[in-house]
């Protein structure tokens, strides 16, 4: 094992290098052969899907048309019930606000464990960078059960700790009855799980800085978060971006965590998030139209949210 | 190595080094034996679930079940829990279910691979119609919530009979990590500079020996960690899972682990740990084997988004 992320292999000039010009040859066939395989597959596992998911949300369409029969249109219903609906509205605030403590949380944490790992000798680097490695490399299901075991209610290890430090008797707290503290044990659960990424990421990006001009501000009587500021964030600035434009979607899809660990304990009205929350509308209950128009909703607002990242990948590209 | 990159003032002087002509500070040691500490704190919250669940599944149940937690297994060690987490008959068997879960997570690696490379190449290297909107669509279909296309993929499936089918449930798989590995390939593709290929072009190779002999080679780390998130993705995975492979001896190791929690009777945390291990040890072998490689290709995928 060697002891650091390795640093990209691609020259550092890749950073500044404005867009190479490509082959224009439009009328060539052969990159359409290339593409074929994965337009195909996109075709009809994503695309097929994606169309079918669009014209369910304007019907009516439950247990009985997944069966077969017949479903009735209904125009713009399913959308105007899921936009109607108090529940909707709890669970999208639910879940953005979730999400943006996540993304703010992960994002630091990970952005300040970067710096750490620039600022340490090697020894102490390799430590950190281990330790990360192992909680980045664990499964989602299995951490979930890790994190729902220590903070169970009768045996686990962090009532026991609580109650030690803090005098007071913590047994039998139960943890996940609660929605906020559902929240709060959630939130540990993917910032835990996501700080690695982050770090891991930053710190390569961070390591391409160019020396010379983190010295030069030095001389010039920068301090740390100067140069920090003024001169690492706006090389890493792309970076950030794609780093944060990845978070806010993981995050507000976040799946399978909250799943599991409602399976531990939970109360589903109070805790679930949108694809949890569709999932229950459209698989589990069988309302498959209703639940096809709040995915719908769910994409156009994070559309929303990533807009300016789409328009500034596309000019990127010209 | 990466460090090397690094300004020497900012990084290298630890307190015991006296290679340099000034003595270190004394500041500067509190900074270096303050940062150490950071260092440790951060270790230890990034391992001790990982040692917990480690050490919970080699404890005997009556230490599981303890008012004071144990918090290193000693002379109690024991491997019931494993032998009671492979073993009980009441749930699907482990061992189908590792061969199940390493097939469809070796073919989902394979296959999504070969695919996002071509298409990467496609859009990296080649200006075509449509190319934009290729690219557009594969953004924004990362942000389309799977769990409302549950009915539509299990009808797909099954018209095709591949219910409980490895193939089918790999097919679904590639499908659902292409977007991601396609676009951050692209990215590796377009930091490699075309000259570089011309130049070997001028020199006498054809553009196809060029490309593999000059290019390819290049591309390796971007391969290495769009590998491993395809990994982690078809090796987690457990909605798809559970909807396709509902049979018990096609379970995949996720919905295995959920079979541990039964509503009917508490949950057997020693043996959940020792499943939560078993399911952990494939990844972190992986995660081990590649971690060089990884984290920097990741960046210059990300730096050309």
């Amino acid at each position: 094992m060697t002891t650091t992320p390795a640093a990209p292999k691609a020259p550092p000039e890749a950073f500044v290098r404005p867009p190479q010009e490509l082959r224009t040859k439009k009328s060539s066939p052969f990159p359409y052969a290339l593409l074929a395989p994965a337009l195909a597959v996109l075709a009809i596992l994503v695309a097929w899907p994606i169309l079918k998911l669009i014209v369910t949300s304007f019907q009516e369409y439950g247990r009985a048309q997944a069966f077969g029969a017949p479903p009735e249109w209904v125009g713009l219903d399913n959308y105007a019930e899921v936009l109607t609906s108090g529940e909707f509205y709890a669970v999208l605030g639910r879940s953005v606000a979730f999400m943006i403590v996540a993304v703010v949380l992960t994002m630091t944490l990970g952005t300040l464990v970067a710096l750490l790992m620039i600022r340490l000798g090697k020894a102490m680097r390799m430590l950190v960078t281990v330790g990360l490695l192992l909680a980045w490399a664990m499964p989602a299901l299995s951490t979930v059960m890790v994190w729902g075991w220590m903070f169970d209610t009768r045996y686990g290890v962090v009532n026991y700790l609580l109650t030690q430090i803090t005098g007071s008797d913590w047994a039998g707290h139960s943890w996940l009855i609660e929605p906020l503290s559902f929240f709060l044990v959630l939130g540990l659960i993917v910032v835990w799980m996501g700080v690695p990424f982050i770090a891991f990421t930053m710190y390569a990006g961070l390591t391409q800085v160019p020396a010379e001009t983190l010295e030069a501000s030095q001389l010039d009587g920068a301090n740390a978060r100067q140069r920090f500021f003024q001169i690492q964030v706006p090389f890493v600035r792309s970076i950030i971006i794609v780093l944060i434009v990845l978070s806010v979607i993981w995050d507000l899809r976040v799946f399978a965590q909250v799943y599991a660990l409602q399976g531990i304990g939970g109360l589903y009205e109070k805790t679930s998030t949108l694809g949890v929350w569709i999932y229950q509308k459209g698989t589990a209950s069988g309302d498959f139209g209703f639940a096809a128009a709040a995915a719908v909703v769910m994409v156009f607002i994070m559309l929303l949210i990533s807009l300016y990242y789409v328009r500034q990948t596309l000019k990127e590209d010209d | 190595m990466a460090a090397s990159i690094l300004p020497a003032p900012t990084t290298t002087p630890a307190p015991v080094v006296v290679s340099t002509k000034r003595p270190v500070p004394p500041q500067r040691v509190v900074a270096n034996v303050l940062f150490g500490v950071v260092a440790v704190v951060v270790f230890v919250c990034s391992v001790f679930p990982v040692y917990w669940m480690v050490s919970s599944s080699f404890l005997p149940t009556n230490l599981v079940r303890a008012t004071v937690p144990t918090f290193f297994p000693g002379s109690d060690f024991t491997v019931d829990n494993y032998v009671r987490a492979v073993t009980d008959d009441t749930r699907a068997d482990f061992v189908p279910a590792l061969q199940t879960s390493l097939t469809v997570t070796f073919l989902t690696l394979v296959a999504a691979l070969v695919i996002a490379f071509l298409a990467s190449v496609a859009i990296g290297r080649y200006r075509f119609r449509g190319r934009k909107q290729f690219i557009v669509a594969i953004l924004v279909v990362q942000m389309i919530p799977g769990e409302a296309m549950l009915l539509t993929y299990f009808q797909l499936i099954d018209g095709w009979g591949m219910l409980n089918m490895v193939l089918g449930l790999t097919i679904l798989y590639v499908a659902m990590v292409l977007p991601f590995t396609v676009w951050t390939l692209r990215g590796f593709v377009t930091a490699v500079p075309v000259e570089l290929e011309e130049a070997a072009m001028i020199d006498g190779c054809s553009r196809t020996r060029a490309f593999w002999k000059v290019t390819f080679p290049l591309l390796a780390p971007g391969l290495v960690s769009t590998g491993v998130f395809a990994f982690i993705q078809a090796w987690n995975e457990f909605v798809l899972a559970l909807v396709i492979m509902s049979r018990p001896e096609s379970m995949t190791l996720p919905v295995w682990l959920r079979t541990f929690q039964q509503a009917t009777k508490a949950t057997d945390y020693g043996a959940l740990m020792a499943g939560s291990v078993l399911v952990a040890i494939p990844v972190i072998i992986f995660f081990l084997f590649v971690q060089g490689r990884m984290t920097g290709g990741l960046v210059s995928g990300a730096v050309k988004g």
